[in-house]
């Protein structure tokens, strides 16, 4: 007989999180979603089923036991929620905050199936900030390993992989070019989305695990991927330095005075503070109209940070229509209560400038959806005679970023035809000991991604290294080459 | 290298001299960037936390010192900044480099190297680079007046010829860096490669000298970077029908087919902005002197009320 299960209601409603107001926020760089206070969390742990077969962990990049983190949370026992998170997320209060998760956990949650889903990100977080509130670090006993870890690049996937090295008891350093660690984190996600003290709070959890960080240093250039492992003494290294290279319109008018990269915008106004110039010698000239083009994750946080600093007008053009749009659902849902006007189905022929080399506006054509294209999205062809001029003293490319070209200028990687490095399936590169990971090796994604490739690497590492990996033995993935996943598969029984 | 030696070093001045007015020069010490340092490199600064990143070229590097050299003009706030608050014996925040790729010292055999205002430091390691080559190096070097030369003695211990240019003639011959250009030119017909470096003004009208003489000229471009590492495409510049970044691309490039007008366009972006911090910076200079002043005064109505 099937045991007897108690049938539980469940709440209806998500519980709605607390947010500043449009029109104040778009005034500061205060962060904008709240977060869950206890009772909150607590109530919407409620609305968890505890399913025998969830779905939340496939679609989770790095497998997350959610449901077991949501129960341990509704049982008040935070820090067992917070065990069970870090057992495969280094970075929680970061995920929480910035992982696309209606295409991901949230995506597939069984409640979403007739109700919104499960608010598993906002539970994330909430533990993730109790955390860092509380101070709580997973410092397990560590047992030295004799080996020199090299990291490049201090972004999400460069962390991930410093903290596994760490926690395996290897000397780890991360070097990083910019002045501050965290990558993207730091440069490119504003501090109304991400707040610099959750970066600090991960940055310094990996300082107590015993990595060092070394900023101001350009790998490559400074010394080589090479000399790492010939002459500095690192056993193993592991590349992650991020997409860069921002990617221009290549129209007429894309070297005029006020076109920039969101990137360019972005470090200004982050890493540079520049949105206390003059107090720090950083400018950042905004325009009174700004057009942003691209509605990623990137193009979001260029239009809101433009309003933030005083921006008359905002405008979004992009190509395709709000459906195809990449960016968190969140943030496109921010930006719209803040007063951003997004002409989607739009696309940039010109940037108009005026005699001294100044953009003053730009010319569009209107675009309708056709056939679908290679990526399966339909793709968006431009309406015959439908050309326009708009206004816009600024205009900001966000339409992704290329390979960033210095460790190929300077190493003998291998890389695929577009630059990025070239790896096998457990992220080795061509070099013996050197692995790489994150948005060098995908092309721009996701930070839970790049994390989740950093612990992947880690754990290549520690093969070659010829470290005990625990993790390995939690999931074997393969056997034999066999993927255990597979359908008929069946344990053969030796003797 | 020795395992466990710090990579960076804390960058400390050890070292500086003033050429002038306006020009100074600072030994840094970085013993890593000493030893990677090629001729055509360059660092980015950021002299206090609160300052911006600027990108100077690496005027002179020493492997044994372990130091690097950068030859700074005061034209802007952060640099009449740093004139003020560098001295040997303070660090810098930030340093990190060599940035850029390197320029090719090709094989030509005679390679004219042409500096004017703050491209005059930064053409001396390619000089050298080309002299320890084999190449023979004439030099032309363009400068205000006479009490404006510096580094006379450096560039002729790797020049085979020298030629100063002065706009009044005070020393060498009167006339700009291109007079220079065409001078040494004429004389020597089989110079068969030119480097020049200097403001885009001075750069283009040495591309423009050398075109009709078919010499192929490497300029070294200097647009308003960020993070000097391909991540934000501020740099960007027309070569020929390209968009390149100088940070990453560069900064050297074939000065025929640079786009000059549009870089000097593009170095104007934030002129508003700059004049905007200048100006501020000469008010809080002046406040300072006045503090100053008023703290002499009342330390001097002090003594004095000590001595009655
Ligand atoms: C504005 C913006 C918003 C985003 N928003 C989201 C979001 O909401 N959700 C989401 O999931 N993803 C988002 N992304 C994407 C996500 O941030 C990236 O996929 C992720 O950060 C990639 O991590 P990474 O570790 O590979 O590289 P990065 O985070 O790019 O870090 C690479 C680091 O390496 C350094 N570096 C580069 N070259 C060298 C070198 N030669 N030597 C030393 N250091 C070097 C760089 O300075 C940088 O600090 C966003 C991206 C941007 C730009
Ligand atoms: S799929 Fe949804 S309901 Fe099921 S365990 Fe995951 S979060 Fe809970
Ligand atoms: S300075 Fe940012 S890309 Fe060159």
């Amino acid at each position: 007989m099937a045991k007897k299960r108690t049938v539980r209601t469940i709440p209806q409603e998500r519980t709605a999180v607390r947010e500043l107001d449009p029109v104040v926020r778009g005034t500061n760089f205060e962060e904008v979603n709240c977060g869950y206070n206890e009772k909150e969390a607590l109530l919407e742990s409620e609305r968890c089923l505890f399913c025998p077969d969830p779905k939340c962990i496939a679609g989770c990049p790095v497998n997350i036991n959610i449901p077991a983190f949501i129960e341990k949370l509704g049982q008040k026992d935070y820090r067992g929620a917070y065990d069970v998170i870090t057992a495969s997320n280094l970075l929680p209060s970061v995920c929480g905050r910035v992982c696309p998760q209606e295409n991901q956990c949230e995506g597939v949650c069984v409640v979403g199936e007739s109700l919104e889903p499960v608010a598993i990100g906002r539970l994330e977080r909430f533990i993730g900030d109790r955390a860092i509130a509380e101070g709580w670090v997973n410092i397990p006993a560590i047992e030295p390993a004799p080996y020199k870890v090299g990291i490049v690049g201090s972004g999400p996937a460069g962390m991930a992989c410093a903290a596994d090295m760490a926690k395996a008891g290897c000397d780890v350093t991360v070097f990083e070019a910019f002045h501050e660690p965290g990558g993207v984190l730091r440069y490119g996600i504003p501090e109304f989305r991400l707040p610099n003290s959750v970066i600090d709070a991960e940055i310094s959890n990996l300082k107590k695990l015993g990595v060092r960080f070394e900023c101001n240093t350009l790998v490559g250039r400074l010394f080589t991927i090479e000399q790492m492992i010939e002459e500095m003494g690192y056993q193993a290294v592991f590349i992650g330095t991020g997409a860069g290279y921002p990617s221009m319109l290549n129209i007429p008018g894309d070297s005029l005075n006020g076109v920039l990269s969101a990137n360019e915008l972005l470090t200004r106004c982050n890493l540079m503070r520049a949105r206390d110039f003059p107090k720090v010698d950083t400018p950042l000239p905004l325009g009174r109209k700004v057009a942003v083009v691209g509605a990623g994750n990137t193009a979001m946080d260029a239009l809101r940070v433009c309003l933030r600093l005083g921006a008359e007008k905002v405008y979004c053009i992009y190509r395709r229509t709000k459906a195809e749009a990449p960016a968190r659902a969140e943030e496109i849902h921010h930006a719209e209560q803040e007063g951003i006007e997004f002409h989607w189905l739009t696309n940039p022929v010109e940037v108009l400038g005026d005699d001294t080399g100044n953009v003053r506006g730009m010319r569009c054509v209107r675009m309708e959806l056709g056939e679908p294209d290679s990526s399966g999205r339909r793709r968006p062809v431009p309406i015959e005679d439908s050309e326009f001029d708009f206004e816009t003293d600024q205009v900001v490319y966000a339409i992704g970023t290329n390979a960033n070209p210095i460790i190929g200028q300077t190493s003998n990687l291998g890389l695929n035809k577009w630059g990025y490095i070239q790896c096998d399936d457990s992220l080795a590169t061509s070099l013996a000991g050197v692995f790489a990971g994150g948005d060098i090796v995908t092309g721009a994604a996701t930070v839970i991604e790049a994390m989740g490739a950093g612990r992947r690497a880690a754990r290549a590492m520690k093969s070659y290294l010829g470290l005990r990996d625990d993790d390995a033995l939690e999931s074997p993935g393969t056997l034999f080459g066999i993927d255990l996943r597979e359908h008929n598969y069946a344990r053969v029984r030796i003797a | 290298m020795p395992v466990n030696e710090p990579t960076t070093s804390y960058f400390e001045i050890v070292k500086r001299e003033d050429y002038s007015d306006v020009t100074y020069m600072l030994e840094v010490s970085h013993p890593l960037m000493a030893r990677a340092a090629k001729p055509g490199q360059f660092v980015i600064v950021m002299s206090h936390e609160d300052g911006e990143r600027i990108p100077l070229t690496i005027a002179d590097f020493d492997a044994q010192k372990g130091t690097v050299t950068l030859v700074i003009q005061a034209v802007g706030k952060t640099t009449r900044e740093m004139q003020q608050t560098c001295q040997v014996g303070t660090r810098l925040y930030g340093l990190v480099g060599p940035m850029g790729i390197p320029s090719s010292l090709s094989h030509a055999t005679k390679v004219l190297c042409v500096g004017g205002g703050l491209g005059v430091a930064p053409v001396y390691p390619q000089a050298r680079g080309f002299k320890e080559l084999g190449a023979k190096v004439i030099g032309v070097l363009g400068f205000r007046n006479k009490d404006l030369v510096f580094w006379e003695d450096k560039f002729k211990s790797v020049c085979d010829e020298l030629i100063l240019c002065t706009d009044d003639g005070s020393v060498g011959i009167k006339g700009m860096v291109t007079d220079g250009i065409k001078l040494a030119l004429e004389r020597h017909p089989d110079i068969d490669e030119a480097v020049a470096i200097g403001p885009p003004v001075m750069m283009k009208a040495s591309a423009e000298t050398t075109r009709p003489f078919g010499v192929k000229t490497m300029v070294s471009l200097n647009p308003i970077m960020v993070d000097g590492t391909g991540m934000c495409g501020g740099c960007r510049v027309k070569v020929g029908e390209q968009v390149k970044f100088a940070c990453v691309d560069g900064p050297d490039f074939d000065g025929h087919l640079v786009d000059f007008d549009d870089l000097m366009v593009r170095l104007r972006r934030y002129k508003e902005e700059e004049n905007a911090a200048m100006k501020r910076f000469e008010e809080s200079c002046r406040m300072r002197d006045f503090m100053v002043t008023d703290a002499e005064v009342r330390e001097a109505i002090t003594t004095q009320m000590g001595e009655a």
